[in-house]
């Protein structure tokens, strides 16, 4: 290994480092604005100097430099002094000195490097530049006279978000950075607010709402879609202000979507906070807990087991559902099932449900095909991770769907399941690529396995990764992509159709004709609510939303981030999510309220407690004792051979802001999807705040 | 006092456009003579022989010519190499690379071919500047002749080697002289310079092994081949060889592009080839040596210092390209300085802090010190300012915005402190009085 010397001591560092990462595997701090490790390397804000020998006697830009072998470098010479506080010195000229009502105060890394590099005062007795405010869009403030020209934004908006909408206008002291007026079109777009290390890119949503220190910051998971992005819920009070990323290299890296991150003001909005039933005059009225629960254990005592059915949603978590499964297992009903689209996943066979290959693993990829999925919608992270690898070179990409922009090239192989046969039958070259790929991937999206012939769709589609190498020693490129966070959860557990049970789209067909007549609806409103008006519905969960409205009791539950609970994502990775704030009103944490309501039916589950009730699910699914592993599932058989219809594949988001109760209480999304989306004008001058 | 350069020692005869520049004009003069033969030499040859003859590069930073083609690499590992022609000539006070291309441009299109072929390049590009329309119609018409006549293109010369030669279009921005910067607005992206490592000779035009050199150091190249590298290095002093265009501009007698050995003394390329300065030496303040970025040098230094790289740069100064700007005692001189901050601050490309903001800032006291509206302290925090900025920056506009004022600073600190003390007392800006 090369070593070189750092400030007089020799550290080791492996060939191809720059001398910044060397001295941070060293420890060794070295003060940095333009450099971000996810980005590529533009060396500008020049405050990353060292002082290196042997080279030219000036300071060099470490963040760009590669280390060499017997380099010595040195970060805190009189050299590397001088030029920091100089640097410094020309970062904050230009800057103005409205800390107090910046919202970035507190977490700037300007701020924090001018206390520790700065110098006391300034020489600079010139009139100080001031810049126009520019329109981005619904999620980004801006106060552009704050920018210090990093390009950290334009970096990643063009390389992570793939769009070319940020850029660097006119030159020297005039140059700004700006959209052209428009909201960036990028689903991650909001990143860049973290990324800006001033307060010229800040949250929109969140402006002037709270100083840093002011807020409980609380390390959760988020649910929006079936990614699990590892999410920071900093809460105010009782009150949800704002949501962050969190870093997990294996699953969002450092990023989240925008719809993670903003439809967090939907959590207080249309909220069930109090007990609901419905009336003899068919309107729901304000109740108690111990009326519902008589009521519920009336029409559960004069139902038939066959005539029950639950449903769980797609943001629940596994305790919840495990408590409903197992209350139900206890009256004899086999109707449950946790895939409100219908999904034709097999749940006796974890690998047909999960995104097998990691989403980690879809950088060692050199083949991928996508079929009925816009990972872009459907999971922005996972997108995103296609294009880092894409952007790597020799990832060769094809599409069976709808034509999306995706931010990276494809071949478009067809709509539907006639190209997916004409593909395997080698009537397509893509086939060939698959074969020869050393690791060969294929992503079904929602719009390829959620059909009625989704069965065969699978099959074929098991076939195909058979037929091409998909599954070997050490890889698994078959993925199905979810876009329920509670997916993978419940189906471990199995809240799924048991013997001769009905699946979701069995349960709605049997309450229309009368053969079900109970249906609890565990936070489900995907489903079509019209065929549930002959059934006495139960609702538990948190918004009033589709479900709410067909109820006849309403249990108010808890939100995702008003409980601690464990969420399995796409690719089977089992995560804990914890509590921020309280439910409001009466909203119970959702295990509790089954508990309870277990207790008045007569049928008491055995867990007092959330540590009890994690030792029963650990009992039944040891993998989820071991929180962030995501334990790899055996190859096996599943989909049924059959006809496909040619209908095209067609993906079920067609608002990516707006996919459950949540986000369609978001006021935020609401905006996105009306200025982004539908690209209706907003107020574009700057100065409107 | 040394010889002037004899007419028959001079490379460019056509400096003047006493002559058609068209190729059989250019003929005439004893370009494309057997460029077959130069080609024949090999490679290896071609470069030695450059190196030998301690070509140092024209362009202003003086990087030996034949070392820097040397840097090539021998054998392609597929990508293929090029040679781009730095013609963004934008530094204030420059005009040599204009008459090159307006007059001779045979000689920068041979020149091209044969560095091409030592650099093993199959196509070079010439980036011209944007404001220099006519030359480019001249350079356009010049490279269709020599395609015409099968001195470029396929089998250039007759020698085997295929060779393509295009020109670009600049758009005027100052920034994209800088090689790297060159090499982005070439490719058709905003021009701004690229960190280095890694160097173009690694990673250049299109991420391809490239070479960039001024017109003036490949237009000499053929002549050096042909007459020998002997005898190109005969004229001037050792380590700064060679015959060399110097633009005197200012207040002399008579302004001119002239070709002249190296080394020859200041006062002796201003008295013999521009008529002397404006009323007599004695009325000499200041000349900047090497255009508009190296520092101003005093009557007193000018005096007796010659003109090539070490011998300017031993006074802190330097060559640069050869931009003799000459300023009597009619001169303003911190308001000459003050108008190139300006200039530096106007073509600053924004991308790095020290430059982006320093640039401006200068300027600003600058215009300040004009007026003598400033603090006699605010000198050093000047000269200061301008270190923070020198050294600190991606490329060496930095250095180039820098240097003007040291220059002020070191020799005419008298004149600045005198204006302040002078100053009727004008209302300063409330801010500037704390």
């Amino acid at each position: 290994m090369p070593t070189l010397k750092l400030n007089g001591e020799e550290v080791e560092f492996e060939k191809g480092m720059t001398v910044l990462q060397v001295c941070e595997q060293a420890g060794v701090e070295v003060p940095r604005f333009c450099y971000h490790e996810r980005l590529s390397i533009a060396g500008n804000c020049r405050m990353c100097l060292v002082e290196v020998k042997p080279g030219p006697p000036k300071p060099a830009a470490s963040c760009a430099l590669p280390a060499g072998d017997n380099m010595e470098v040195f970060t805190d010479s009189p050299m590397v002094k001088k030029a920091r506080n100089g640097v410094m010195e020309f970062l904050l000229i230009n800057h103005p000195l409205d800390c107090p009502i910046c919202d970035q105060g507190g977490e700037c890394d300007l701020q924090d490097q001018a206390m520790a590099y700065g110098v006391g005062g300034s020489r600079f007795h010139e009139n100080k530049r001031a810049v126009k405010d520019k329109y981005m869009g619904p999620l980004i403030s801006t106060i552009m006279t704050r920018c210090i020209h990093c390009t950290r934004c334009v970096r990643f908006s063009t390389e992570v978000g793939g769009v070319e909408d940020m850029g660097l206008l006119n030159r020297g002291e005039g140059a700004e950075i700006s959209t052209l007026e428009k909201a960036v079109s990028s689903e991650l777009s909001a990143n860049v607010i973290d990324l800006c290390p001033v307060g010229a890119l800040t949250s929109r949503p969140y402006k002037f709402n709270a100083r840093p220190w002011e807020l409980k910051k609380t390390e959760s998971i988020d649910v929006m879609d079936g990614v699990g992005s590892n999410i920071r819920v900093d809460a105010r009070g009782n009150e949800v202000l704002r949501v962050l990323p969190r870093l997990n290299e294996d699953v969002n890296e450092e990023w989240i979507s925008d719809k993670t991150r903003y439809a967090c003001d939907g959590l207080g909005k249309r909220r069930l906070d109090r007990v609901f039933v419905r009336g003899e005059n068919g309107k729901l009225a304000a109740s108690d807990w111990q009326s519902a629960f008589s009521l519920i254990t009336e029409k559960l005592n004069g139902a038939e087991p066959g005539q029950i059915g639950a449903i769980a949603g797609d943001q629940c978590d596994v305790e919840s559902m495990y408590a409903l499964k197992d209350l139900l297992g206890r009256l004899g009903v086999t109707n449950m099932d946790c895939r409100q689209d219908g999904a034709k996943v097999d749940p006796n066979v974890r690998s047909s449900y999960l995104f097998n290959s990691s989403i980690a693993g879809i950088e060692e990829a050199d083949a991928l095909l996508i079929v009925g999925s816009n990972p872009r919608w459907e999971a922005p992270i996972i997108n995103a991770r296609i294009r880092k690898r894409w952007l790597a070179g020799g990832l060769k990409v094809a599409l069976i769907g709808e034509q999306k922009d995706l931010t990276y090239d494809y071949d478009y192989v067809g709509a539907g399941p006639d190209s997916l046969k004409d593909l395997a039958d080698g009537k397509h070259s893509f086939l060939d690529i698959l074969k020869n790929a050393e690791k060969p991937m294929i992503i079904l999206g929602p719009g390829a396995v959620a059909r009625d012939d989704g069965d065969a769709i699978m099959a074929a589609a098991h076939t195909l990764a058979d037929a091409t190498g998909m599954v070997k020693d050490g890889w698994n490129g078959f993925n199905v992509l979810t876009t329920a966070a509670s997916r993978v959860g419940g189906l471990d557990i199995g809240f799924a159709p048991g013997k001769d049970g009905l699946d979701t789209q069995g349960i709605l067909d049997g309450a229309a004709d009368g053969s079900v007549k109970v249906v609890y609806l565990l936070g489900a409103d995907e489903i079509d609510m019209a065929k549930l008006k002959d059934a006495f519905v139960i609702y538990q969960g948190h918004h009033g939303d589709a479900g709410a409205h067909a109820a006849d009791v309403i249990l108010p539950g808890a939100a995702y981030t008003e409980k601690p609970g464990i969420y399995v994502n796409t690719e089977g990775r089992v995560q804990l999510a914890r509590r921020a704030v309280f439910p409001p009103g009466d909203g119970r944490e959702d295990w509790t309220i089954l508990r309870a309501l277990s207790a008045v039916v007569g049928q008491t589950l055995p867990y007092d407690n959330l540590g009890d009730l994690r030792q029963a699910i650990h009992g039944q699914c040891a993998h989820m004792i071991e929180i962030d592993s995501a334990p790899t599932a055996e190859w096996g058989d599943f989909g049924t051979p059959g006809d496909m219809s040619s209908a095209a594949f067609v993906s079920p988001i067609d608002n990516f802001y707006v996919t459950d109760p949540i986000s369609r209480a978001s006021e935020t999304m609401a905006e996105c999807t009306r200025v982004i989306l539908n690209g209706e004008a907003e107020q574009g001058t700057g100065t409107d705040g | 006092m040394t010889t002037l350069l004899e007419d028959k020692d001079r490379i460019f005869t056509n400096l003047y456009g006493y002559h058609p520049w068209n190729l059989e004009a250019a003929k005439k003069r004893g370009d494309w003579d057997n460029t077959k033969a130069l080609i024949e030499l090999g490679r290896d040859k071609i470069i030695e022989e450059m190196k030998a003859s301690g070509l140092r590069g024209r362009g202003g930073a003086g990087f030996p010519t034949g070392m820097k083609w040397s840097f090539m690499p021998k054998e392609s590992d597929g990508r293929p190499a090029y040679l781009v022609v730095n013609a963004d000539e934008s530094e204030p006070g420059t005009c040599k690379d204009r008459e090159i291309m307006r007059n001779d441009p045979h000689k920068l299109i041979e020149g091209c071919l044969v560095a091409s072929f030592a650099m093993n390049a199959n196509a070079a590009y010439i980036y011209i500047r944007g404001e220099y329309r006519h030359e480019y119609k001249v350079l356009e018409a010049a490279v269709a002749e020599a395609y015409e006549a099968g001195m470029i293109g396929k089998n250039a010369c007759g020698s085997g080697f295929d060779f393509d030669l295009y020109i670009h279009h600049g758009a005027g921005a100052y920034i994209c002289g800088e090689e790297t910067a060159l090499l982005e607005s070439l490719e058709g992206k905003k021009g701004q310079p690229r960190l280095k490592p890694p160097f173009p000779a690694m990673s250049g035009l299109w991420g391809c092994p490239t070479t960039v050199n001024n017109v003036e150091s490949i237009a000499v190249a053929p002549t050096i081949l042909r007459r020998g590298a002997a005898w190109f290095s005969s004229f001037g002093r050792e380590n700064n060889a060679g015959t060399k265009l110097f633009c005197v501009s200012g207040h002399v007698n008579k302004p001119c592009n002239v070709e002249e050995a190296l080394s020859i003394p200041m006062k002796e390329l201003l008295e013999k080839h521009c008529g002397g300065v404006r009323g007599g030496w004695d009325n000499l303040l200041a000349v900047i040596p090497g255009g508009s970025s190296v520092p101003c040098l005093p009557k007193d230094i000018c005096d007796d210092v010659l003109m090539d790289f070490d011998a300017l740069k031993e006074q802190k100064s330097g060559l640069g390209t050869a931009a003799v700007i000459v300023m009597d005692k009619s001169t303003d001189i911190i308001k000459a300085i003050a108008r190139l901050s300006y200039f530096y601050k106007h073509e600053s490309c924004g991308q790095c802090t020290p430059c982006r903001e320093g640039t401006g800032w200068m300027w600003r006291v600058m215009e300040r010190l004009v007026k003598g509206e400033a603090e006699i302290e605010e000198i050093d925090m000047l000269f200061d300012v301008s270190k923070q900025i020198e050294g600190h920056t991606i490329c060496a506009l930095g250095d180039a915005a820098a240097w003007p004022v040291q220059g002020l600073i070191r020799h005419f600190r008298d004149e600045i402190e005198d204006r302040i003390k002078n100053r009727t007392r004008v209302a300063m800006p409330a801010a500037a009085a704390e």
